[in-house]
């Protein structure tokens, strides 16, 4: 009976998205390049919104999963060859001859 | 022109004035004409405040035509200037503003609409619906894209049109190059009329994905509608980036912010890369429902299943894909290096693949077909080979390298004519003629019709392909005059005679309409061309709840197969219909960004402070009403149906 009534997802996906705060906030507590603590915010970032994505917005739940999550890819896809893309043109690739 | 800068009404240039003249008289007549056959009232009730997708659909489709007059009158005035060298009709700057005003008018106010008109026409008869999912975004879309076509209209005469070209580049667009109002137009109109565009896309989407009949699985709908999802996925995820190019650069123009600047680390090519980055999808969404009315023209009238539904389907998704990452063809001449280029000339090129599937597709469609020449069918035809002459040069200037000739030339010029009048206006008009007798219960002549279909096809090629000549002997585009020694005068007259001639192909297209709607026979069938898809299952005219009963679909085609096994599509008795009401909060609201935008436009802070809260007070007026729409009696249904020739 308890077992059933026990959020053991929600309290799951809790601990981890506080774990990922805190290590996110390691970051600015501790000492560190810039090249790393942009990482460590980066992988921290995907790990949260996947934390959010799947524990509290249920999103793997829903009827029309394989809707929503071919509009997070083809999102994404856009959003990325937008942001690189135009770094790809504008900065990296401009008069590189 | 110095003297554009300080003018709110444009007095000194006799033709702009002219047109002035005959606006307001044409508006006053136009009142006038509405008060005294006392059809106030019948507008306001069956058109301004309606959310039926069909006559929202007309709006947009009777919006499309006059900004093709529009559009069309500016294309002839550019034609008329440059037939001859050193010809004085047109001074450098009114050429600039009408190259401007033709771009934007006929991609994003004519081809636009037409084609958002007839998806709303045609979208939910196809899926067997009663209406879009959001009926009143439907008709705040409308709306929105309306006042937004209007601000930019206005422009010519309130405070001057912009003329920095349709893509606006910096740094010719901001306020150091460009004093006069006319890129603060540019920027508010298509961001008003852009929002409208970003709610349809949304709309259509939700519609295709959630209100198809029972049975109809994606696999099984109609090309079309396929061709409306993809450009709905494309709408959705490209429009934000030109919302957000426009947002800056209203942003650059009237607050004084150096996002696109060339100093104070702005970049002004960072324009031409965010336009384009909407641009070439901006392509896609004209070019793909084009290829769905196709598909769905040429499997009707060659009596035969679609070739290769599947590879189309397929096909299409990967142009989606592909057409985000190509934007940068556009401007392979700004300075990037040879690594940019040569990645995006491999993406470009690989767009050709799908599209030469679907074109071996719709000629393997039309191989043994038993074809029947009707006048869309016609337009289909003629598509196949002139799109094939705009896909191949299309490649040629794909080379980064080849294009370092072509590029700004008139070349280019020709290559896109090429591909969108036969691609996307050819498909409109052929959607036209196709869809008529659905909305109106009669089609339009068939001889006037083709008449006009050799008008427009031939005069088309005499006024374009000249243009790829030119373009390789050198003569760039947007130049306003040219002396007789460069040897461009010939050809640009010929050019010109076949302007006038597509201008007579789109007159008898009008007349055929009039004539049409005096004297073509009704059709009784609302089925007059023995077509395949489910919005010729129901009566023509539609009524305005759509089906009576809504069908159960078992396969791709199922009208065409209840057809041919005489079976029933629909089961069971009919019962009360659940419909949308109508609302004058759209448009009322949609006032209000007109006047905003207006106020905007001359940087007149505080009305335009106003009007924008009154926005606001539109949008808490809706999330506050209770509505929950009407029901349509039984008996009311049956009497309708009776009185449209029996049940369906």
């Amino acid at each position: 009976m308890m077992k059933q009534l026990f959020p053991k997802q929600h309290v799951m996906g809790f601990v981890f998205s506080m774990v990922l705060s805190v290590v996110a906030l390691a970051v600015l507590v501790f000492d560190m390049s810039y090249k790393m603590g942009m990482a460590i915010l980066l992988v921290t970032a995907i790990a949260q919104a996947l934390v959010q994505l799947l524990l509290f917005m249920h999103i793997g739940e829903s009827e029309d999963k394989k809707t929503l999550y071919t509009n997070i890819i083809y999102a994404l896809f856009v959003g990325v060859v937008t942001i690189l893309g135009t770094l790809f043109t504008m900065i990296w690739g401009y008069q590189m001859l | 022109m110095e003297s554009h800068e300080q003018q709110f009404l444009i007095l000194n240039e006799p033709m702009i004035v002219a047109a002035m003249i005959s606006i307001v008289v044409g508006a006053l007549s136009l009142v006038i004409g509405v008060t005294y056959f006392k059809k106030w009232g019948y507008l306001w009730r069956e058109w301004i405040t309606t959310v039926d997708h069909k006559k929202i659909g007309v709006m947009y489709i009777l919006v499309a035509l006059v900004m093709l007059f529009r559009g069309g009158v500016d294309a002839l005035l550019m034609r008329g200037q440059t037939a001859m060298p050193e010809n004085g009709l047109l001074d450098a700057q009114h050429y600039n503003e009408i190259f401007t005003t033709h771009g934007v008018i006929m991609i994003l106010f004519m081809a636009m609409p037409f084609i958002i008109g007839l998806m709303n026409v045609v979208t939910p008869l196809q899926i067997g619906a009663r209406d879009v999912a959001f009926p009143r975004l439907n008709s705040v879309s409308f709306w929105l894209f309306a006042v937004g076509a209007g601000l930019f209209n206005i422009s010519f005469i309130i405070g001057g049109s912009p003329d920095a070209g349709w893509s606006a580049y910096f740094p010719l667009a901001s306020l150091e190059f460009s004093p006069t109002v006319g890129n603060n137009y540019y920027a508010i109109s298509l961001q008003i009329a852009g929002l409208g565009t970003l709610m349809t896309g949304i709309n259509f989407l939700v519609t295709i994905l959630k209100m198809r009949a029972p049975g109809m699985t994606l696999m099984k709908m109609p090309m079309f509608t396929w061709s409306i999802l993809i450009t709905n996925v494309i709408i959705v995820f490209a429009f934000p980036v030109l919302t957000v190019a426009l947002a800056l650069m209203t942003m650059d123009r009237q607050f004084g912010t150096k996002f696109f600047a060339m100093q104070d680390g702005g970049m002004d090519m960072l324009w031409a890369n965010l336009f384009w980055v909407w641009g070439h999808p901006e392509v896609y969404i004209v070019i793909l429902p084009a290829f769905g009315i196709y598909s769905e023209i040429i499997s009707t009238f060659a009596r035969k299943n679609l070739y290769g539904y599947k590879s189309m389907v397929v096909s299409m998704v990967a142009i989606s894909l592909l057409s985000f990452v190509v934007w940068a063809h556009h401007f392979y001449t700004m300075g990037h290096g040879v690594m940019v280029n040569s990645v995006f000339s491999i993406t470009t090129m690989l767009i050709a693949v799908p599209t030469g599937v679907k074109i071996f597709n719709w000629l393997l469609t039309l191989h043994k077909g038993k074809i029947s020449f009707t006048t869309p069918m016609l337009y289909s035809l003629a598509f196949i080979p002139i799109f094939t002459i705009g896909g191949v040069t299309g490649v040629m200037l794909a080379m980064a390298s080849a294009d370092y000739q072509y590029h700004n030339t008139m070349f280019l010029v020709a290559h896109f004519h090429y591909v969108l009048i036969p691609g996307t206006v050819f498909a409109v008009i052929a959607g036209f003629h196709f869809w008529f007798p659905k909305v109106f219960g009669f089609r339009l002549n068939e001889k006037l019709g083709k008449l006009a279909f050799w008008f427009i096809t031939i005069s088309f090629n005499v006024a374009f392909f000249p243009l790829f000549i030119l373009g390789l002997n050198g003569m760039t585009r947007r130049m306003y005059t040219y002396s007789e020694s460069t040897g461009y005068g010939p050809l640009n007259m010929l050019s010109f005679v076949g302007a006038v001639g597509l201008g007579i192909g789109f007159i008898i297209l009008v007349y055929n309409l009039y004539w049409s709607i005096r004297y073509s026979p009704r059709d009784e069938t609302g089925d007059p061309w023995d077509a395949r898809s489910l919005e010729w299952a129901t009566h023509g005219p539609v009524p305005f709840y759509n089906f009576a009963r809504i069908p159960q679909v078992n396969e791709l085609d199922a009208f065409w197969h209840a057809k041919k096994h005489n079976k029933q599509l629909w089961s069971g008795p009919i019962e009360k219909i659940h419909m949308p009401s109508n609302s004058g909060m759209p448009f009322l609201m949609s006032g209000a960004f007109f006047a905003a935008g207006f106020c905007l436009v001359f940087s007149w802070w505080i009305p335009t402070i106003i009007f924008t809260i009154l926005i606001f007070v539109f949008m808490a007026l809706r999330s506050f009403e209770q509505d929950h729409g009407y029901y349509v009696s039984v008996e009311e249904v049956e009497r309708i149906e009776r009185e449209l020739g029996g049940d369906k």
